[in-house]
Parts: structure tokens; sequence; C-alpha cells
């Protein structure tokens, strides 16, 4: 297939799965900010670093960290090339570029999102109305997501579209972590003692995991199991663990059908093998930032090396 | 039915003829539309819109915002042709595009036409698609135009008309393809009723045919490559469409290089060699080291390649010359002079406003006539002198003056009606109609029918989809 159409379908994955995330990260935002509305501005702005927004916010609206400011932001300004509606337009030209390796499922799930969002999101969204265009984006994605895995064929397209998906998930776990990380720091010097609760469900619910992770903890709620539970627990989708073990799946794949090992394929397997095989205590007795950071810089190497090997551009 | 508000009985009606009477070819139709329910039909209508937007069978207008991707409004009352007017269709198009084809052979090679006297020089010395660089080059198989679209207009019974030839790069065989198959998944019980000829073997033969086309640099099974500008294009859901139903790759310019004297694609494994060349950009595009230098669609190096036989790029560069709109008030001659037969299908009367005595009388009846740009194409720079205002005529007028051999005119036709669903019922509107020939060593091969395409608006004459013009799905009958 051409290196192109390649990217194209791993830009496509990487972008469905980030106007998924942004609008998981709204939601933990906005909960946050009806509960705790003399922190609200805080909050917002380490929502926005998370996306990796808060540039482009500053550019466009200063410091004014208000609700409706930030949401409105995130969910639909042009103005912000990560906005909700701008990915979902970049993820439907790239669909439209690799048009001719989608399945017709395939491609209308993702045509019908751009559509669907592109008028609920026309006028700015009103509050009460904001859980509704949220559960209105996560189902679009989940429809992509089942036209996907119903439809295509499990060819080398199909592989860098999941590598697209879990490299884009691993980023955005990595850094909820960077972002929340120093919350985690000082209850793990006493063991035992909790952390703050909305914080702590800010973070579960940003990943979509708090009842997950109470299936599997019960009722205890720490900062190493939490970390443990979002790095190295290989059941929970959204964990770096699992990313990286799907990650390193896909590059296989490829390895199989190609008949070559690249860099790439090294590169994954050395995340996994060197970051990711050693328990959680380990983690933090070298530094959870470092390992945080560690981490990012790793994955944002393998995305580069993926482009390199398989020929996405000249 | 049909004699609502607005209907002229000038005009031919495909369904009613002059007397209203319904014509045997729509018998059957007509028939089953009766028993319809409108509300049923009104419902599909708005079906077929959605299906149309959810498969992104959408066009960009150009010097719009390029978010604003609109639909070619699509009417669900088919245009039916009869058996034996196809024949007749067919046998006047197959005629028209072997002397295309060997008219442009003529032009790159000995240039007889020329020395005979039987068209002017400056009609190619001064035509800017003339290409000197395929001078004596033989493309291969013989072939320069591998597709093309041949207009044709409808003005009685038997009255038939060649309006247009497009022989660059003709677009809209995929609505030809998709009306279709919108037809058949709103009414299917229709087609079990009446014997429509398939047109969904197109893109097969369209493979076949291009393959057939192989250049002699090509060992084993042609690979085939659909080359298109990108995604703002405004017809990427045909060059995308095509590409998906050969199975054939889509390429941009930045996919592709020259290496090791082959044209090759970038994939995900290194480069592979393109053996033939769909192209839709134009000629020149196709490449910066010998064409337009600022151009970043094409292939720096392609014009090489193809000159030593390396790659077949269809249609040949150059085959616009055939296009040009003084040229067409010629193609009777040409095709006298190439095949030795007169015509089967006449040309619409044409003035060359390059020639004083023409000028003079189409400046006199510019009221009454159509002007067009000898370069125009869809729709754009051409005036209808009867619908449009004085202001516009005298603005035309001087445009006409300032530069009249950029200008043909041509006597404003009574196109024929087909009617259209309308919320009121049944109305008439004119329509064109561009079938798809293909053409390679093997032979030429017409798709029965082709796109028609219809004015929307009551009386416009305009059926171009730039100016607001939609598209019916087309039938043949099966004799």
């Amino acid at each position: 297939m051409l290196g192109k159409t390649a990217g194209s379908l791993y830009w496509m994955a990487r972008y469905l799965e980030r106007s998924e995330n942004n609008a998981r990260l709204i939601d933990a935002g906005f909960r946050i900010a009806l509960t705790r509305s003399n922190t609200a501005a805080a909050e917002w702005r380490s929502v926005l670093v998370t996306a990796g927004q808060d540039y482009y916010f500053r550019q466009a609206h200063g410091a004014d960290y208000s609700s409706q400011r930030v949401v409105d932001f995130m969910l639909r300004d042009p103005a912000n090339p990560s906005s909700i509606m701008s990915v979902i337009k970049q993820a439907r030209d790239n669909a439209r570029t690799a048009r001719t390796y989608l399945t017709r499922e395939a491609w209308e799930a993702v045509n019908t999102s751009w559509m669907t969002l592109g008028a609920l999101l026309k006028r700015q969204v009103r509050e009460d109305d904001l859980p509704d265009v949220l559960a209105a984006i996560r189902q679009q994605s989940g429809l992509v997501r089942g036209a996907f895995a119903g439809t295509m064929l499990r060819n080398d397209g199909y592989n860098f579209s999941r590598l697209g998906t879990f490299l884009e998930r691993a980023d955005n776990t990595a850094r909820i972590l960077d972002v929340k990380y120093y919350l985690l720091l000082p209850s793990v010097a006493h063991i035992g003692s909790s952390i703050d609760n909305v914080q702590w469900e800010t973070i579960l619910r940003s990943v979509s995991a708090h009842r997950a992770y109470h299936w599997l903890y019960g009722a205890e709620i720490s900062a190493l199991k939490i970390a443990e539970f979002l790095i190295l627990y290989k059941q929970m989708p959204r964990s770096l663990a699992f990313c990286c073990d799907k990650m390193n799946d896909n590059l296989g794949w490829l390895a199989r059908a190609y008949g070559e090992e690249t860099e790439a394929v090294r590169l994954g397997a050395s995340i996994c093998n060197d970051r990711l095989s050693r328990p959680i205590a380990s983690i933090f007795d070298n530094g959870l930032h470092e390992f945080i950071t560690d981490f990012l810089r790793a994955n944002a190497a393998l995305a580069r090396q993926i482009e390199r090997d398989y020929r996405f551009v000249e | 039915m049909l004699r609502g508000k607005g209907w002229r009985i000038s005009f031919f009606d495909e369904m009613t003829g002059q007397e209203g009477e319904v014509r045997s070819p729509y018998r059957e139709y007509s028939d089953w539309f009766g028993r319809e329910d409108a509300a049923r039909i009104q419902r599909k209508a708005q079906q077929a819109e959605a299906f149309f937007r959810t498969t992104g069978i959408t066009f960009n207008v150009y010097g719009q915002d390029e978010a604003d991707e609109r639909l070619i409004p699509f009417d669900v009352v088919p245009r039916i042709i009869s058996a034996s007017e196809w024949r007749r269709l067919s046998r006047g198009i197959e005629q028209r595009v072997r002397a295309l084809n060997a008219f442009l052979h003529d032009i790159y090679h000995r240039q007889e036409i020329l020395r005979a006297g039987r068209v002017p020089i400056e009609l190619i010395s001064r035509n800017e698609a003339f290409l000197p660089m395929m001078m004596g080059m033989d493309p291969p198989g013989g072939i320069y135009t591998h597709i093309s679209g041949i207009d044709i207009v409808r003005t009685g019974a038997d009255e038939f008309y060649v309006l247009e030839d497009n022989a660059r790069t003709p677009s809209g065989v995929s609505y030809m393809l998709e009306n279709r198959e919108t037809m058949l998944q709103m009414f299917p019980e229709l087609f079990a009723k009446i014997s429509v000829r398939e047109v969904s073997d197109y893109p097969l033969n369209l493979l076949k045919s291009l393959a057939a086309c192989a250049p002699p640099a090509c060992g084993g099974t042609p690979t085939v490559a659909v080359l298109t500008p990108g995604i703002h294009n405004s017809a990427y859901f045909e060059h995308s469409f095509l590409a998906d139903q050969m199975g054939a790759e889509l390429v941009e310019g930045h996919d592709l290089r020259v290496v090791d004297g082959r044209v090759a694609m970038r994939t995900t494994q290194g480069y592979t060699p393109i053996d033939v060349l769909y192209r839709r950009v134009d000629d020149d595009f196709l490449d910066p080291l010998n064409f337009r230098p600022d151009s970043v669609l094409g292939v720096p190096g392609i014009w090489d390649v193809y000159r030593a036989g390396g790659i077949t790029i269809a249609n040949a560069p150059g085959t616009g010359i055939a296009d040009d709109k003084a040229l067409y008030s010629y193609m009777p001659d040409i095709i006298e002079f190439y095949t030795g037969e007169k015509a089967l299908l006449p040309n619409v009367p044409t003035w060359r406003c390059g020639e004083p005595e023409h000028l003079r009388e189409v400046l006199d009846r510019l009221p009454e006539l159509v002007v067009k740009e000898v370069h125009g194409s869809g729709g754009y720079g051409m005036l209808v002198g009867p619908a449009a205002s004085k202001k516009a005529i005298a603005a035309f007028r001087a445009k006409l003056e300032a530069n009249p051999r950029n200008y043909i005119a041509q006597p404003t036709l009574s196109l024929s009606t087909v009617p259209i669903f309308t919320k009121a019922g049944l109305a008439p509107r004119h329509v064109d109609l561009r079938p798809f020939v293909l053409m390679s060593p093997q032979g030429i091969r017409i798709t029965p029918g082709g796109l028609t395409r219809v004015a929307m608006s009551k009386g416009s004459l305009v059926v171009n989809s730039s100016q607001g013009g939609g598209t019916k799905d087309t039938w043949v009958l099966e004799d």
C-alpha cells in the first residue's frame, strides 16, 4: 500500500482517538468545576495542559479560564487545532485521502460522525446540554470503532490504524499522569493516607475507569494503586502497558507481513521491556515524574520512527 | 399531469413528446408512476439525499469556502432511451471518437488535415492545449483518447446534436454509477418490471481498457494508478470512487517519483513502478520539469519516462486541443476526412467569433444566442442570451468585441425536457446527456446511457452542476 495511505489511516485513527479522549477530559473537568467553583479555573487550566491546548487557549483568551470559555474552546473553536471539531475534520480528511482502503461502512461511520458533530457543535453548547453532547461524541466514536472492527480486512492498513489508536491513547494516559502526578506524590510518603477524593475521581474519570478501579481494588484508594492501574495493569484498555502490548502486536504483524524487522519494531519492544516490566514501587522509587517524562519521549520517538520506517512522507 | 404552470408545448418532452401522449420508452414507467403514492416517492427522494451525503458524493465549488461541500441534486425520475435510439446514438458516438483519435494522431504526426486545408492551421498553432512536445510521439497502443465524454442534446423525436467533445478529462461517470445504485436501492421493483441495460461494469471495463494500453516497459500484469490533485479537488470523490472500484491505487504527485527510468509510487515497503497512469490533472501540471515549474501536482521527470515508453498516460498529453470549441465547429469535416463518411450525429450550428462576418452576425443577434468561451468548461463564462439581462448582454458584448477569437456562438437550442419530481408533481426540465466512451487497441466501448444532467430550475437551459444543475439516472432499454 502507499506510504501516504498508511499515514492517513494512522492519523485518522489518532485524531478519532484524540476526539474521544478530549471529550472525556472535558467531562471530568466539567464535574470538578461544578463541585468546586473556587478551584475551577485551576482545574480547567490543568485540563487544557493535559490536552496540549493551553498555549492556544492563552493566545486566544489570555487567563480567562471560565467553564464556558474553556468548554467552547475545546469543543468547537476552529482556532484550536485540537478542538473536537478540528480533530474530527482532520480525521475525516485523512479518511477521505485513504478512502480506497476503507470499507463503505467504515468510511460512512467517519463521515457520519463528522456530519453529526458538525450539526451538534454548530452553535455554542449550553451548559445543561453539555452532558448530552459529550455522550453523543462518545457514541459516535463507538460507531466508528464498531464499523472498523466489524468490516475492515485485517491487513496492513488496519494495523496502521490500530497503531495510531494506541499511540495516541498511551500518549493521552501518560499526559493525564504527567499533569496530576504531584497529587499522587505526597501520599506515597505515608502509605495508607488517602488522597483528595475528588481529585482521584477526576483522574479515573478521565480514562473512564472509576468503576473498573473499584471492581479491582475495592474501596481502598491509594496513589500507588491508581498509578499501577493506569501504568501497568494490562487488562485496563487505557493503561500504558495495554497500549504498548497492542502496539507491539501491530508492529509484529507488519514485520511478519513485510518480512522486515524495522527500527520501529525494536523501539516498540524496548518500551515494553525496559520501561513497563517492573513493579510500581520501583517506578516510584526512581521518580514517577521522571518515568512519565521518559515514557512520553519514548512514545513520541516511536511515532516518528513509524512514520520513517513505513514511508508516510518522503 | 404534465400540463402544470410554465409548461411550454414548443419543447420536445421525452416522456410526452409534443402531443402530450406518453412516448413508448416511458410507457411502463409512466404506468408505474401513476399507481404510486406521491408521498412515498417524496420520502424516497429524501432518503436518496441522505444516502448521497453519508456516502460523501459531494463536490466543492471553486471560489467558495473549502468546507462547503455541496450535493449535486438528484432527481428520482429516470431519463429513458429506447434500444433503437441508443443504437443510432452509439454508432454516431463511436464514429466521432474514432475520428477524434485519428485527428490527434495526425496533428501530432504528419498534419495531413492541415496540409489539405480542411482545418485552419491557426486553430492548432494558437491552441493553448497544443503540445509541441507530443510531435512524433507514439502513445502506447496508438491511443490518445482513452476516456472521452461526448455531450449530446436533443431537440425533437429524431433530432440529436453533439454539443461538445470532452477528450481532456471528462468527469461525471461516478454520478452515472451512483445514480443507478441509488435507483436500485430505492425502487428495486422497477428494475424487475423494466429491462434496463447495466452500467455497473464501467469500472472493470475502464481497468481492462487501460491495461490494454500498457507501455513497452511493462512486464506482466499492468499496474494501474489514478492520479488526483487531492481531496480539495472538486472531483475528488470521483477519483477515489474509480480507484476503489478498479482496485487501483489513488496517488498524488508527492507519492510518485522517477526511479530507475520508471514512474514509481512510494509504498510502505519502498518504490513500486506504475505502468498506466489514469491522470485527473491537466497537462500543465503533469511535470514541473517540463511544463509548469510551480506545479506540485505532478511528477518531475514523468515526461522523459513517457517518451521512453516507460509509462502510459491516459488520456495522452495534448488531447485537450480536441476540447476547443472553435475546433468543434470543424468536427463534421474532421470526421469526413478520417472516416470517409458523413458525420452520423450533426453538430450544433456554430459561429466562430474570430471570423469578422460571423462576429458581425453574432453581435447583431446577441440576445437570442448562446455564447461560450473557446476553452471554457463547467458553464463558466458563458452567455445565454434569452435568459440574460440587458446589462449582462452589454457587458458581454464588450468582452466579445475585445477578444472575439476567444468565443463561439450557437443558436439557443430548444433542448428537450424530461420531467423531474417536484412537490407539485411532475414538471418538465431541460436535459443533456454525456455518454462515456472507452478506447483501447481492443476497440471502443460505450456504456449504455451516460450521465443525464438536468437544469433544476424552471426554464433554465444551464445544466452544469457548478451552476445548480442536477442529475438523473439514465436508462437504455433492452430490445
